[in-house]
């Protein structure tokens, strides 16, 4: 299993070492901060403030994948990121462009995903004055990046750059942002940028203490009913394995959170799968039971524990994060371990005394499974269920298969119903819950990973927020296959409407959308419709023989809901199987 | 879906309070706010101060005061920031404090910390030796005076301020500024260092 989708850019970093020229521009110092640090790919749309440094990337080995969009740039520049484990690259221009940028920037900053966004600004004399596409774009950026950056000198702008890009990938990931005023990049320099190094006042820790990863591990072995929660920040330390071999060891039931999806294979008898509010009964059952919890680089969002009262509470809680300021932010913590997760997971390896005495547990765990198991209706005479859509193409697919989504009921489905296996092949918006991050977000994960398939779910509604990106698709032949699990309507709003509003479903139905598979022929891709049951399979084989983007629009049983779910603030075991139990808890 | 339903199910028996602590069950608990003075060294430089009062804004943390200002070294300012919360709030906002890049270190100082805050009182000019003898009590000075006003320099502790302004609310008070507290800890004790 490989953790990270790796480039091989070593051999063209020596390379291209032997024969660069010297900078003589601040735009040149930037591109080559980028070089240095390893980039092969930055996404990117052009314009006024920002072409001197799209200039100096003419003469450089970087691919530039222009997209149609700015918010398709973060999206895609994150999938990068998601999917290779390394800083994704993003570039806009001041004002609109970096604006645009914005979402997912901030989609990035809640799901921890390494990427770095680098803004034309208007020159320095004008800031200020609300000059011509000017906006305060470090103000606007500073609370969804680790650090955004205003370069104020052409000698010190490729620094400033390096630093970004080493910020961006150290400690817990997440995006940073350079803004580069027109004068900075055009001016003169011939200071080459430093390598990429983090700031001074960043600190990273990486082993926890030894004493408290002592207490962690008798406190771990003396449980009666231990499970771990994984979380996103397994996948991003590369944790996976370490995760599997201290699971499997110690014999303890894994639970995963959505982000932490693929970092333990979910067809494995310890795992539980994801819990949370569409999470499966039996996670959620054994969250609710449990009386120890290992969590580890997780920081407890609301859609995964409800209401925070009733979260785990009889379970002493292991938490390991990277980020100090995670620990007892939601849910306190008994034994903080802060480090890296796959150094704590190792060294919680080495400090069990002996694995916990848990068969029984372990019992009522399958149990669990066996009472709530992830079902669904087919009967022939019904429209299609998304479900078994999902269902079959995981069943065609190869394991290493990437998934992208965008945000919604179909998003849900996807993640329930495919059966995930490996790290880093489930991309998706999650704290941020970004509709339109999927079809972006499919370009960056194939370029990310050209010989791995990937297939991204989306929804009409979320499909449609960022259709343009299918553009980008064709021009770069990229073999994706998108699928719109469409029920003519913004599913779980109307889902939502449905089960807390009285069924009052303003603004939530879409009779209105565009026929998806002619909007793929239009953009050069191929579109195909599904109907039925009898043709999923054979559509689903055409649209991933044809060597370049298809679109399948899947028409849906439009009456079809999301189920378990833990309602909003509620109680993790008391979730609901079906609209009648929403009104009893 | 299949399942028993959810008054069917088994419940566990604890309960967490709302800040995610495991409590007992019958009692109530909840932590009262406390207030707290941290002190912050800080990279010297634009947009810092801007990025650690929006962290305040946006995690909802409650601040009474925050100052900055240089310290010995030019790269390198101070910020004192008065905080009222309960305690694992105060914690979390040292956490995201330090979080921040240009942040260096941070401490939350001790009770018997040195605070001191300045205030200027301007009152009516009409008794100004009146005003004087106010001042004098509370240790301050007149530091402008014109036919029409005084304004009247105090320094001390929050207590003593509001005591000072309390006393000069006979004079007509025209306007006032404070400047917030700022605060070191006693002893040898530095935020670089531990004593």
């Amino acid at each position: 299993m490989s953790e990270r989708a790796s480039v091989p850019k070593e051999a063209e970093e020596t390379e291209s070492e032997t024969e660069q020229e010297p900078v003589t521009t601040g735009a040149q110092s930037v591109i080559r901060a980028l070089e240095n640090a390893g980039t092969d790919y930055v996404f990117g749309v052009q314009g006024g403030a920002i072409m001197p440094v799209y200039d100096a990337l003419y003469d450089s080995d970087i691919n530039h994948v222009t997209m149609a969009h700015e918010q398709g740039a973060s999206h895609a520049a994150d999938a990068y990121g998601v999917v290779t484990g390394d800083p994704g690259v993003c570039f806009a221009t001041s004002g609109p462009g970096a604006t645009n940028l914005v979402t997912g920037i901030a989609d990035a900053n809640m799901d921890s995903d390494p990427v770095i966004a680098l803004t034309g600004q208007v020159p320095t004399e004008f800031v200020g004055n609300d000059a011509f596409q000017e906006t305060d774009t470090v103000g606007i950026t500073q609370p969804i990046t680790k650090e955004s950056y205003f370069a104020a000198d052409s000698d010190t702008v490729g620094d400033d750059v390096s630093e970004a890009f080493a910020l961006a990938d150290a400690g817990r990931q997440g995006p940073t942002l350079v803004d580069l005023p027109k004068d900075v990049t055009q001016g003169e320099t011939e200071v080459e940028p430093g390598r990429p190094e983090t700031p001074e006042t960043y600190e990273v820790p990486e082993e926890a203490d030894d004493g408290n990863v002592q207490e962690a591990a008798e406190a771990l072995a003396e449980a009666d009913r231990p499970v771990i929660l994984s979380g996103g920040g397994v996948i991003k330390a590369n944790a996976s394995n370490a995760l599997r071999e201290f699971a499997m060891e110690y014999d303890i039931p894994v639970i995963t959170t959505m982000p932490g999806i693929g970092s333990f294979p979910e067809d494995h008898e310890l795992s539980l799968e994801w819990a949370g509010m569409h999470g499966t009964g039996y996670a959620n059952m054994a969250i609710s039971n449990t009386d120890c919890m290992l969590a580890i680089g997780t920081r407890f969002d609301d859609r995964l524990t409800g209401g925070v009262d009733s979260f785990a509470p009889d379970a002493e809680v292991i938490h390991v994060d990277i980020d100090p300021a995670e620990i007892s932010k939601n849910v306190y913590a008994d034994y903080p371990l802060i480090g890296d997760a796959r150094e704590v997971l190792r060294q919680l390896f080495d400090a069990m005394p002996r694995a916990p005495d848990a068969d029984e547990w372990r019992d009522q765990c399958q149990t669990w499974k066996d009472e709530y198991p992830m079902d669904y209706d087919t009967p022939d005479d019904e429209p299609l269920k998304p479900q078994y859509v999902v269902e079959q193409f995981s069943e065609m697919t190869p394991d290493d298969t990437i998934v992208c989504t965008g945000v919604g009921q179909h998003q849900m489905w996807a993640s329930q119903f495919w059966e995930y296996t490996e790290p880093r092949t489930w991309v998706s918006s999650h704290g941020l819950g970004t509709m339109g991050y999927g079809v972006p977000a499919a370009i960056g994960a194939k370029l990310a990973a050209p010989d791995q398939e990937v297939v991204c779910f989306d929804g009409d509604g979320s499909f449609l927020m960022t259709v343009q990106g299918l553009s980008v698709a064709v021009r770069e032949q990229l073999d994706i296959t998108y699928v719109v699990l469409n029920n003519e309507a913004v599913g779980m709003v109307r889902q939502w409407q449905d089960g807390f509003y009285e069924g009052r479903r303003m603004a939530s139905e879409y009779p209105w959308i565009p026929q998806f598979d002619k909007l793929a022929e239009a953009f050069g891709a191929r579109g195909f419709t599904l109907e039925s049951y009898e043709n999923v399979e054979e559509t689903i084989q055409e649209a991933r023989d044809y060597d370049g983007p298809s679109v399948i629009d899947a028409h849906i049983d439009p009456g079809e809901n999301v189920f378990p779910m833990v309602p909003s603030g509620g109680d993790n075991g008391q979730f609901a199987l079906n609209e009648d139990q929403l009104d009893m808890i | 879906m299949p399942g028993p339903a959810p008054d069917e199910r088994m419940r566990p028996k604890g309960r967490r309070n709302m800040q995610g602590i495991r409590v007992d069950p019958e009692a109530e608990v909840t932590h009262e706010p406390r207030q707290a003075v941290l002190s912050a060294l800080v990279k010297h430089r634009p947009g810092v101060l801007s990025e650690v009062s929006a962290l305040f804004s946006r995690r909802q943390f409650n601040i009474e005061s925050l100052t900055v200002g240089p310290t010995v070294d030019d790269d390198t300012a101070r910020m004192t920031i008065l905080i009222e919360e309960p305690e694992p709030g105060i914690d979390q906002a040292k956490k995201q404090l330090r979080k921040l890049v240009p942040v260096i270190s941070v401490r939350e100082l001790e009770g018997e910390a040195v605070r001191r805050e300045l205030a200027l009182v301007k009152v009516s000019g009409e008794k100004p030796d009146d005003v004087n003898a106010v001042a004098d009590m509370y240790d301050g000075q007149a530091v402008d005076a014109s036919t029409d006003s005084v304004t009247v320099e105090i320094t001390g502790s929050k207590q003593k301020i509001d005591a000072a302004i309390e006393a000069f609310k006979q004079f007509d008070v025209q306007e006032i500024v404070r400047t917030g507290a700022a605060a070191l800890e006693r002893g040898p004790k530095t935020l670089e260092k531990d004593v």
